[in-house]
C-alpha cells in the first residue's frame, strides 16, 4: 500500500515536471509557420506530454519576440542583422542559430506572362522601379505591377539584400500580408509579378531566374536549390535565446533527423543535405 | 400587485448593503475611465522619445518626419516611407495622402447612401417598411471588417479592374468603397435619429401652410436635423480614418505620393498594424509607429467630440431651449 502511495507521488511529481518543462513556443517566419506546425504535431503526437504552441507573424516579429524573452524558439527565413545582434548582446542574450530547412524564392508571373526568364539585374531593376514596362523585358508593353511582402517579412529582407544590394523597393510595390496574398494577387492579375516561397505557389508560373545576363536560366526545385545552382536560395533558420536544452533540445533534433526532414519535404520546403542536418545537431 | 411585480420590487435589506452597491457601481464606473486614460497615457508615452532622445531624433526627428528629405547625397529631395531601409525613411506625408484619399471615396460612397436612406425611412416608408430597412442596415455595422477587406481583396478589385481597365487592381477606390460599406450604418442611424427625433409640431405646422410631404422633408425636417446629419457624417469620417483591416487587405499598401485615386495607398491605421508587431521595444520605428497611434487617437478623439456636440446642440435646438 505505501509503496503504491510512493508511486503515485512520484508519478504525480514528474507530471508536474513534465508539464513544467514541456511548453515550447515558436514563433516567426510566415513562410516556416507551416512547417512548424506539421513539426510541433508531429512531435505532440510522439511526447504527449509536450505542449507547442506555433504562431506566425514574420521574421521580425519573432526576432522581436525572442528579444523581449517571450518565445523559445524564433523561426526566421534570414539571419539576424547586425543591430539585432547588437540588441540581443545589450540585453544580454546570445543568441543560437540553427539551420532547419532551405528554401528557394520563386518569382511568380501571371500564367499568360510570356516572360520565361529573367535575370537578377532585370529583377532588380524591376522592383527598385527602374524598368518598368514588360517590353524593357521581352514582355507586352504594359506597366508591371509589382507585389511584395510586408517589411516585417524575411522574404522581403532577403529579396532586397540579394536582389535589390539593399536599395529600396519602388515605392509603387505593393505590399500584402503573406506569400499567399501575393500569390492570389499575381494570379489575377495578367501584369503582376510577386516572389515568394516555392511551396505557396498555385495557379502562376514560376520564372526561371538568370545569376548574370549570359548564365544560363535556372528554375526553382528541390535540385537546384539544394545543390545551389538557383540564385535566389537560402537557408531557414530556428534561432535559441541561448544553447537549447532539455525538451526543446529534443525537439530541434528530431526536427533535424531523417524523420523531420522527410516532413518539411512533404510540405515542398527544401530538405537539408543529409551531413548538414547531422552536422546541425546539438550535442 | 402580481408576483413577479413583488420581486422586481426595489427595497434594500440594510443601508449598508445600499452603501456597498453604490460604492461598487461608482468604483466600476472609475475603473473603466480609468483603463481609458492608461490607453491614452500609454500610447503618448510611447511616443514621447521623439522629442526628448537624441538618438531616435537624429533617426526620426519632427522634420524628417514632415519635411522632404535628401536621403542620399546627390539623389533629388523626397518625401518617403521606407522604415527597414538602410537609411531608414519616415515621412508621414505619403501615409497621409494615402489615408485622406481612402477616407474621401469611402465618404463620397458613404454619405448620398447612409443620408438618402435615412431620409427614406424616417420621412416616406410605411412604418413596417421602415422596421425592416432600418435593422437590415444596422446589420451591415455588424459584418466583420476583416470580411468586408476580403470581398474587396477578392471580388471587387476585379469587378473594378475590369470595369474600369485599371493598371493596379489594389487602390485607393477599391479599399474606399469597402469602408464606405462600413461608414454607410453610422451615417445612417445617427442621421436618421437626428430626423426622427424632429418634433411633430414642427412636421404638422408645415402640412397645415400646405407643405407636401416633399417639401416638409427639404424645407422643414432637413435644415432642423442638420446638425445631427452632420454629426453622423464626422462621426463616419472617424470611422473611415481609423479604420484598419479593410484598407490593410484592399488598398495594396503602397506608400506613393500622388493624387490618383486608381493607384495603390498605404493608411496610417494599416502601416501600424503591418508594422508594430515587427518592431523591436523602443527603437525608433516603434515610437514613429506609437506616434501615428497618438494622431490617430487625437484625431478620432476631436472629431467624436465634434460629432456629440453637434448633436447635443441639435437637441436642445429642438427642445426649444436656446442656451
Amino acid at each position: 500500500m505505501k509503496k503504491l502511495a510512493y508511486v503515485g507521488i512520484g508519478m504525480a511529481f514528474s507530471a508536474a515536471l513534465l508539464a513544467a518543462s514541456g511548453n515550447i513556443t515558436v514563433k516567426g517566419s510566415d513562410t516556416l509557420v507551416r512547417l512548424g506546425q506539421r513539426w510541433a504535431e508531429e512531435y505532440m503526437k510522439k511526447n504527449p506530454g509536450v505542449v507547442i504552441q506555433v504562431s506566425g507573424g514574420g521574421t521580425g516579429t519573432g526576432i522581436a519576440a525572442l528579444l523581449n524573452g517571450t518565445t523559445d524558439v524564433c523561426q526566421a527565413s534570414r539571419d539576424m542583422k547586425e543591430k539585432e545582434y547588437q540588441q540581443a548582446k545589450e540585453k544580454g542574450i546570445a543568441p543560437k542559430r540553427i539551420s532547419v530547412a532551405l528554401d528557394g524564392i520563386a518569382v511568380f508571373l501571371h500564367e499568360s506572362n510570356p516572360v520565361k526568364e529573367l535575370s537578377l539585374a532585370q529583377l532588380k531593376g524591376i522592383y527598385t522601379g527602374a524598368i518598368s514596362n514588360w517590353k524593357e523585358v521581352g514582355g507586352p508593353d504594359a506597366r508591371i505591377v509589382l507585389y511584395g511582402r510586408e517589411n516585417n517579412s524575411g522574404t522581403y529582407a532577403f529579396f532586397k539584400e540579394h536582389v535589390l544590394n539593399e536599395e529600396d523597393y519602388s515605392e509603387y510595390t505593393q505590399t500584402l500580408p503573406g506569400t499567399a496574398a501575393v500569390v492570389n494577387a499575381v494570379s489575377k492579375d495578367k501584369n503582376g509579378i510577386g516572389y515568394g516561397g516555392i511551396a505557396w505557389a498555385t495557379g502562376v508560373r514560376f520564372a526561371a531566374v538568370k545569376r548574370a545576363d549570359d548564365a544560363p536560366a535556372v528554375s526553382p526545385t528541390i535540385e537546384t536549390i539544394v545543390n545551389g545552382s538557383y540564385p535566389i536560395s537560402r537557408d531557414l533558420y530556428w534561432f535559441f535565446g541561448g544553447n537549447p536544452s532539455g525538451e526543446l533540445k529534443k525537439l530541434v533534433n528530431w526536427a533535424l533527423s531523417e524523420e523531420g526532414q522527410k516532413l518539411a519535404e512533404a510540405m515542398d520546403y527544401v530538405p537539408l543535405p543529409k551531413d548538414k542536418a547531422m552536422a546541425n545537431m546539438i550535442e | 400587485m402580481t408576483k413577479a411585480m413583488q420581486a422586481l420590487q426595489f427595497k434594500p435589506k440594510s443601508r449598508w448593503r445600499e452603501f456597498l452597491g453604490e460604492k461598487l457601481i461608482s468604483m466600476n464606473a472609475f475603473l473603466a475611465l480609468a483603463a481609458i486614460l492608461l490607453i491614452f497615457v500609454f500610447v503618448f508615452k510611447e511616443a514621447i522619445p521623439l522629442f526628448t532622445d537624441p538618438e531616435i531624433r537624429a533617426e526620426a526627428g519632427l522634420d524628417k518626419l514632415l519635411f522632404k528629405q535628401e536621403f542620399y547625397a546627390g539623389r533629388e529631395a523626397k518625401w518617403s516611407w521606407q522604415p527597414n531601409s538602410e537609411v531608414p525613411k519616415y515621412s508621414l506625408l505619403p501615409l497621409f495622402l494615402g489615408t485622406l484619399k481612402a477616407a474621401l471615396v469611402a465618404m463620397v460612397f458613404a454619405v448620398p447612401l447612409g443620408v438618402g436612406a435615412a431620409i427614406y425611412t424616417s420621412e416616406f416608408s410605411s412604418r413596417r417598411l421602415r422596421e425592416i430597412i432600418k435593422p437590415l442596415i444596422e446589420t451591415l455595422a455588424a459584418i466583420p471588417s476583416v470580411v468586408l477587406g476580403f470581398f474587396a481583396l477578392m471580388v471587387l478589385a476585379t469587378w473594378l479592374q475590369n470595369l474600369l481597365g485599371l493598371t493596379f487592381r489594389l487602390n485607393a477606390l477599391n479599399a474606399g468603397i469597402a469602408l464606405g460599406l462600413a461608414v454607410v450604418p453610422i451615417v445612417f442611424t445617427v442621421a436618421e435619429d437626428a430626423m426622427m427625433s424632429v418634433p411633430r409640431s414642427l412636421r404638422d405646422a408645415a402640412v397645415a401652410l400646405g407643405a407636401n410631404p416633399w417639401q416638409v422633408s427639404f424645407t422643414t425636417v432637413l435644415p432642423a436635423a442638420a446638425p445631427g446629419i452632420a454629426a453622423g457624417v464626422v462621426l463616419g469620417f472617424g470611422r473611415a480614418v481609423g479604420e484598419t483591416m479593410i484598407v490593410l487587405m484592399a488598398s495594396g499598401n503602397a506608400a506613393i505620393i500622388s493624387l490618383s485615386f486608381l493607384e495603390s495607398v498605404r493608411t496610417f491605421s494599416a502601416t501600424v498594424a503591418a508594422e508594430l508587431a515587427e518592431v523591436v521595444f523602443g527603437s525608433g520605428h516603434y515610437t514613429v509607429l506609437f506616434m501615428i497611434g497618438s494622431l490617430l487617437f487625437l484625431f478620432t478623439f476631436i472629431v467624436n467630440l465634434g460629432g456629440d456636440i453637434a448633436l447635443n446642440r441639435l437637441k436642445r435646438r429642438l427642445q426649444g431651449r436656446t442656451t
